[in-house]
Order: C-alpha cells, then sequence, then structure tokens
C-alpha cells in the first residue's frame, strides 16, 4: 500500500479534523490533543454524513448530524445511533508533512 | 402540480405520514430524503468553541432539577389535605412530565455533558418520566434530524394534516399521549414493533427496545403496587401519592412541554430542506428557557445538533443575520401559529413564510420545486 503525502502538519489545529480527499475516496485526518496524527473514512457509518464537519474530543469524533461517535485511534463506534465502526488508516509524519497509507 | 413533478402524478397527493406509504416512497423519489440541508456560515474556530462540552452547566441544571423534585414532592405530601399541597404539585408535575423532555432530547443527542455515562443516566431518567421507550426514540429522533418534517420520513411530526385542534387542545392534559405511550410499551415488551418502528430502528437495536420497555413497565407495576398496599393498609386518599410522583405527571405536569413542543414546526411548511423554513426560533422567558433548556433556539438547534444548550444563546448571535427575525414571546409565537394552522385546516398547503434580513443567504429551495403540491389534501 502506498503512502500518500496528505496534508502539511500545520493544515489542521490539534484537537481537530480536516477533509483529505485522494483517488475519488474520501477521508478525514484527525489531530489528537497529544499531537498525532489519525486518518479514517471520511463518511460516518450511519448516514454516510461528512465527518469533516464533526468534533474531535479527546480519542473521540463526533458526527455532526446525530452526535454518533467513533475513536478515531481504532475506527470503532461508542455511540449510537453509529453501530458500524469506522475504516482507519495509518499515518505518519515526517518533517511538516502527513502521510496517509491508503489502499 | 409543477412541471418537475409531473413523473410522480401517478402518487397520491394526500399526506400520508406513515413511514412506509406513499409519501415516503415520493420523498425518496423527488431526494428530499436524507437531503443536503442548508447551513449558515460559522467559521471553523467559533464553531469548535461553541460545541465545547462541560460537565458544569448540565451538573449545576440537573442538581436544581432534582433538587426542585424533592422540594416540591415534599412540600405536596407535607401539605397533603390541604390546598396549600396543589400549588407544589404543580410544580413538581412541571419539573417531572415538562422539564424532562428537554433533559430527554439534549442527553439523547448526547451534548449537555462532557462525560458521556452522565448524558445517558439523565436520558434514561427522562425517558422513563417521559413512558418513552429510550431504544425507539433515540431512532425516531435521529430520524427527525435527517428529515425534519419530510412527509413519510419524520416520524415526529406534531401537526399532522388534517389538523384536530381538539385533540392536540387535550394534549395540554396527557391522557391520549400517556395511554398511547403504555401500548407502545406493552407492545414492546412482548418483542412486537410497529411497521414504521421497523423502518427506523436496525434490527440490532431491537432486543434492546424490548428489555427496555419490560423495564419501563417493572417500575409502574412497583408503583400500581404500592399504591395498592397503601389502599390495603387504609390510608384512602394518601394512597394516589405513588401515582402523583411516578407516572402521573405525564398527564398532569406535560402542559408546558406541550406548550413549547407545538411551537417547534407548527404552521411551517413541509417537506422544505431549510430549517430556517420549518422550525421556529423564538425568545421567552428565562424560566421557560430553563425548564425548556433553550430549545427555543430552535433553528439553531436542527442546523448544528453538536452545539449544547449552554451554548445556544451564542450560536444564535453568531447566526442571527442570516436567520429570520425570531418571535418575541411564545405569546407572539402562538399568534403566528394559530393564525397558520387555523388557514391550514381549510387549506393544508398553507404556511407561514418568514421574511429574512437582507443580510441573510436566500432560502434553500433548489429542491422544492420537485415537491408535489398537496393544496388539495385534507
Ligand atoms: S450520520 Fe453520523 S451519526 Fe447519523
Amino acid at each position: 500500500m502506498p503512502w500518500i503525502d496528505a496534508i502539511a502538519a500545520d493544515d489542521v489545529e490539534e484537537e481537530d479534523v480536516i477533509r483529505w480527499d485522494h483517488d475519488d475516496k474520501t477521508y478525514v485526518i484527525i489531530r489528537s490533543p497529544d499531537d498525532e496524527f489519525f486518518c479514517t473514512a471520511g463518511l460516518c457509518t450511519h448516514e454516510h454524513v461528512h465527518l469533516s464537519d464533526g468534533m474531535v474530543m479527546d480519542h473521540e469524533i463526533e458526527c455532526p448530524r446525530h452526535n454518533g461517535i467513533f475513536d478515531y485511534r481504532t475506527g470503532k463506534a461508542l455511540r449510537a445511533p453509529a453501530c458500524e465502526h469506522l475504516s482507519t488508516y495509518e499515518t505518519k509524519k515526517e518533517g511538516d508533512r502527513v502521510f496517509v497509507n491508503v489502499p | 402540480m409543477s412541471d418537475a413533478a409531473q413523473p410522480h402524478s401517478e402518487i397520491s397527493s394526500t399526506r400520508d405520514y406513515s413511514l412506509t406509504g406513499a409519501s415516503s416512497r415520493q420523498a425518496e423519489e423527488v431526494g428530499l430524503a436524507a437531503a443536503e440541508w442548508y447551513h449558515s456560515d460559522v467559521p471553523r474556530k467559533t464553531m469548535k468553541a461553541m460545541m465545547k462540552r462541560r460537565d458544569g452547566p448540565a451538573l449545576r441544571d440537573t442538581a436544581i432539577w432534582i433538587a426542585l423534585h424533592i422540594l416540591f414532592a415534599a412540600g405536596g405530601i407535607y401539605f397533603w389535605g390541604s390546598w396549600i399541597a396543589v400549588p407544589f404539585w404543580l410544580a413538581y408535575g412541571v419539573m417531572y412530565g415538562s422539564a424532562s423532555d428537554s433533559r430527554w432530547h439534549e442527553c439523547g443527542h448526547g451534548t449537555p455533558f462532557r462525560t458521556r455515562w452522565m448524558n445517558d443516566v439523565v436520558y434514561h431518567i427522562a425517558s422513563f418520566q417521559l413512558i418513552r421507550n429510550p431504544v425507539n426514540w433515540r431512532w425516531s429522533h435521529a430520524r427527525h434530524h435527517t428529515d425534519t418534517l419530510i412527509v413519510g420520513r419524520d416520524p415526529e411530526i406534531a401537526w399532522m394534516h388534517p389538523i384536530n385542534l381538539f385533540l392536540k387542545a387535550l394534549a395540554f392534559v396527557g391522557f391520549v399521549d400517556t395511554w398511547a405511550s403504555f401500548k407502545t410499551l406493552a407492545r414492546n415488551s412482548l418483542g412486537m414493533l410497529s411497521d414504521d418502528e421497523k423502518i427506523y430502528i436496525p434490527e440490532t437495536e431491537w432486543p434492546k427496545a424490548a428489555f427496555w420497555a419490560r423495564v419501563h413497565l417493572a417500575l409502574f407495576a412497583l408503583t400500581a403496587l404500592a399504591v395498592l398496599l397503601m389502599l390495603a393498609n387504609g390510608m384512602g386518599w394518601k394512597s394516589a401519592i405513588p401515582i402523583l410522583l411516578i407516572g402521573g405527571p405525564r398527564v398532569y405536569g406535560c402542559w408546558h412541554m406541550v406548550l413549547t413542543a407545538l411551537l417547534q414546526h407548527g404552521g411551517l411548511p413541509e417537506d422544505v430542506t431549510d430549517h430556517r423554513l420549518n422550525s421556529r426560533t423564538l425568545y421567552m422567558n428565562p424560566i421557560s428557557r430553563w425548564i425548556y433548556w433553550n430549545m427555543n433556539y430552535h433553528i439553531e438547534h436542527h442546523m448544528f445538533p453538536m452545539v449544547p444548550y449552554y451554548a445556544l444563546p451564542a450560536l444564535h448571535d453568531e447566526i442571527k443575520h442570516d436567520l429570520p427575525a425570531p418571535n418575541t414571546s411564545i405569546w407572539d409565537g402562538y399568534k403566528e401559529m394559530m393564525g397558520a394552522v387555523m388557514k391550514q385546516r381549510r387549506d393544508p398547503s398553507h404556511a407561514v413564510r418568514k421574511t429574512l434580513p437582507p443580510t441573510a443567504k436566500p432560502y434553500n429551495e433548489f429542491l422544492h420545486k420537485h415537491v408535489p403540491d398537496r393544496s388539495d389534501a385534507g
């Protein structure tokens, strides 16, 4: 799986999320409060709303439509109406760039 | 009927509020189901600050809410047999049968407390107070947010056409609703879901719906047992106390919930995809706002359901340039709503259409030209 140069680290604040589109697919890249980067599928598994308008709190991301919650480190759905887990993708930071390992 | 709607002319032009009927199919065909809704622009930084959760405000308000339950119930019991008890019971009823609705609502969204289990505990207590199956209503409310006032999609439309004003007036004392709620709990407790419930509750959640229905019914059975024991012990009228404390306030204390809930979308158009058109923001007195946990900012809540109740006034200030002017009071809201409702009884296609200020973006009406005219409905 190729590592893709996705965003500059400064594109997203700590404890926040940014949309990232690649190869006709949409993702979110999340910067945690402890300054780590994570990448998950961009659309909520409930009704496919984009998570980039959601809220990052600690290690969770909340969907903007019905407040479903996921652990963005594992993709685990934590709160209904989000019941199905999110796909997650490896990330790494090199210099001021964030790379994502996508299929 | 507009030209764009012609392909759907074989579908009934009357409203079918069930989630399995013609209106539901029609909504899906014209793109009204799970549509893209209008959102006012709010800078990300500002929105992040408004979405921030804190335990403090909700803990304070919940402590006051619980204390008022205890205080009013204690007064009602202490003054039992005297007229002085009446206002205590009436106030207790509002805490139990009305303030619970906004707690149910907000905690269902999971927004008031930062600590998730606190939202869940209050959600379950308030669900019990309202005789609402906590599973069913979590999912029906999610649907209400996806498809607000879309006929055949939204299971929580309060003003269905043709409007029955007698039933609406009766809702201020909750007999009909309470009876219907008990029937739903009984049905759910046997593992039976209605066709509509099966549409909006995923199958994996059905056992939970049955479980919670049984829990609620068991608690009500214990309450009834307490009444019987008190009667058997010759306590006479005092035996009504358990019912005045548990379950009964859903009848005698729900009037404030109904008063405010009817305003949320009443008299406003169905089948639109802009909450500025189908939801009502209004100013109201501080006591009602506390009972209602700021849900008078209803357009704001629907546009941005992640903003907790204590940040809604700030959100209102942030986007009011993009919203129609709020009604100035509950009375003002009722004047507007009831004027429209009386017209809707003759012409169901009538709806209040509020003027936007010059600073606002135009209404999001791209989809609306596809919506069939239902002016002959009723
Ligand atoms: S769309 Fe995400 S929780 Fe419903």
